[in-house]
């Protein structure tokens, strides 16, 4: 469980996630902002049933019932300097 | 859950974790904190991380120098098992105008009247302390080596649990959804989970300070807005400071573990409590990036997100009792820098309540300076 990586991102193991749903941190954004959990590049579409899934065995819930961090754009990372350029070439042509 | 408090703290973020922590270090036995979510989940856990004592008015500048030195401490202080993760390497204020750097010149003059080790750098020397700083469009730049930034949710998360651990009760999930006033006194606050009477509340709601203060039957000039922040894949360390500019509006710090995380105001922001993502900052904020921090340009971006400022006229915050409804205390209208003022929050309210003489005098930041027209604009916000 020590080492059992749960977010690749951030390399949280099971253990610190069970640690904190056993201190009453049992929401997925409460987890998140100790441990940087979903926070990576991966905004947590590895880890995030993972957890979800601890938090329903541990406080006795169904897994659809935990909610998960709110989803925001990006979908997928995008450099910057990309959103830049369409957005002055956006520009140019109005 | 309790039916009774000596002080009801309204609000689970910095403040209302810093004040709950002060009260009962001074001895207050049955402090109880309500948030309508989970600790955290406000304003704070959306902020920008930084603080800074480079700011324009004496108040600021020493309540911001105060809370520094606090926070240079607060693994030690609060007995943390974590760590808050406090970077002290500065703050890099950049300027594209003469007339900013007239503004620096006199904010500095203030700074270093309150004993803040601020200064002018030349370009070149901004050049040094950020290398992949586009120089050719700035005039000029202010540095403090003492500013910096740590990490918003393991900071409250220290005060949260000092304080829980002096005997403070938190109730997450919990609304407050109305407050009892009788004869011009607050006898409890009501919550969707029963009714707690208490002599005393604290409104430390921020964005929803004016909806709290209504339930008092207490009208306040304040307002809330959307800011948003957005976050980079994490990198190889590349950027100390904080870099921030008032003109070309932007904020933009490299966190400890590599991500680069920046923001910027918009003027056309309309006053609501919304924090949706939109694509108009996102545009926005890659042109400033790309103009101003170039290399930061090729990162992707991997998240945005939303947090409200709550702005008051003169951009300081209100620490003061009501006249209207005794035991009705604010800590509030931080204007985006609540954060950074967390520790004098808890000192300067806690202090207040019990009758103390304050550690800082914070007298003129009363609510009745709005109507009486004593505002001291603070001009260095973004």
């Amino acid at each position: 469980m020590e080492n059992t990586i749960v977010c690749r991102c951030s390399d949280v193991t099971l253990k610190q996630v069970r640690d904190l749903i056993a201190q009453g941190y049992v929401t997925f954004d409460e987890i998140k902002r100790i441990t940087r959990i979903g926070m990576g590049p991966c905004q947590g579409k590895t880890c995030g049933q993972i957890v979800q899934r601890e938090i329903a065995m541990a406080i006795g819930q169904k897994m659809s019932d935990v909610e998960f961090q709110t989803n925001r754009p990006p979908v997928v990372g995008v450099r910057l300097e990309l959103i830049a350029k369409e957005a002055r070439r956006n520009e140019e042509q109005r | 859950m309790k039916n009774s408090a000596d002080v009801v703290i309204i609000g689970g973020g910095i403040s209302g974790c810093c004040i709950a922590y002060n009260l009962a270090k001074k001895g207050v036995k049955n402090v109880v904190v309500l948030d309508k979510s989970y600790i955290c989940s406000g304003s704070t856990g959306a902020c920008g991380a930084g603080v800074r004592m480079q700011w324009g008015t004496e108040m600021n500048c020493r309540i911001a120098k105060h809370s520094i030195n606090f926070y240079e401490h607060a693994n030690e202080t609060l007995e943390y098992e974590g760590d808050v993760e406090f970077k002290q390497k500065g703050y890099l204020l950049i300027a594209d105008t003469d007339k900013e750097i007239e503004q620096f010149k006199k904010n500095i003059e203030v700074q270093h009247k309150c004993g803040i080790p601020s200064r002018m750098v030349s370009l070149e020397e901004a050049k040094e302390i950020v290398p992949h700083l586009n120089t050719s469009i700035l005039k000029g730049a202010a540095f403090c080596e003492k500013d910096g930034f740590l990490n918003p949710f393991l900071t409250t998360d220290a005060f949260y649990r000092a304080a829980k651990k002096l005997g403070a009760t938190f109730y997450t999930f919990t609304e407050a959804t109305g407050i009892k006033v009788e004869n011009g006194k607050v006898k409890g606050v009501q919550t969707n989970k029963g009714f707690i009477s208490t002599d005393i509340v604290v409104n430390a709601a921020n964005g929803w300070s004016k909806e709290i203060c209504a339930m008092a039957g207490i009208d306040i000039p304040v307002y809330s807005e959307r800011h948003q922040i957005l976050v980079t894949e994490p990198v190889e360390p590349m950027q100390d400071p904080m870099v921030m500019s008032f003109g070309l509006n932007l904020y933009v710090q490299q966190s400890p573990h590599g991500s680069f995380i920046m923001g910027r105001g918009d003027p056309n922001e309309p006053h609501d409590l919304r924090i949706t993502s939109s694509w108009h900052f996102l545009e926005e904020m890659a042109k400033t990036i790309d103009k101003v921090l170039p290399a930061i340009g090729r990162l992707r971006v991997i998240r945005q997100w939303a947090g409200l400022y709550n702005m008051t006229p003169d951009r300081q915050p209100i620490y003061d009792k009501s006249a209207e409804a005794e035991g009705f205390y604010m800590a509030i209208g931080y204007s985006g820098h609540g954060f950074m003022f967390g520790p004098v929050t808890g000192t300067v309210i806690s202090e207040m309540i019990l009758g103390e003489t304050p550690t800082i005098d914070v007298s003129v930041l009363n609510l009745a300076r709005f109507k009486e027209g004593k505002l001291f604009l603070e001009p260095s916000v973004v």
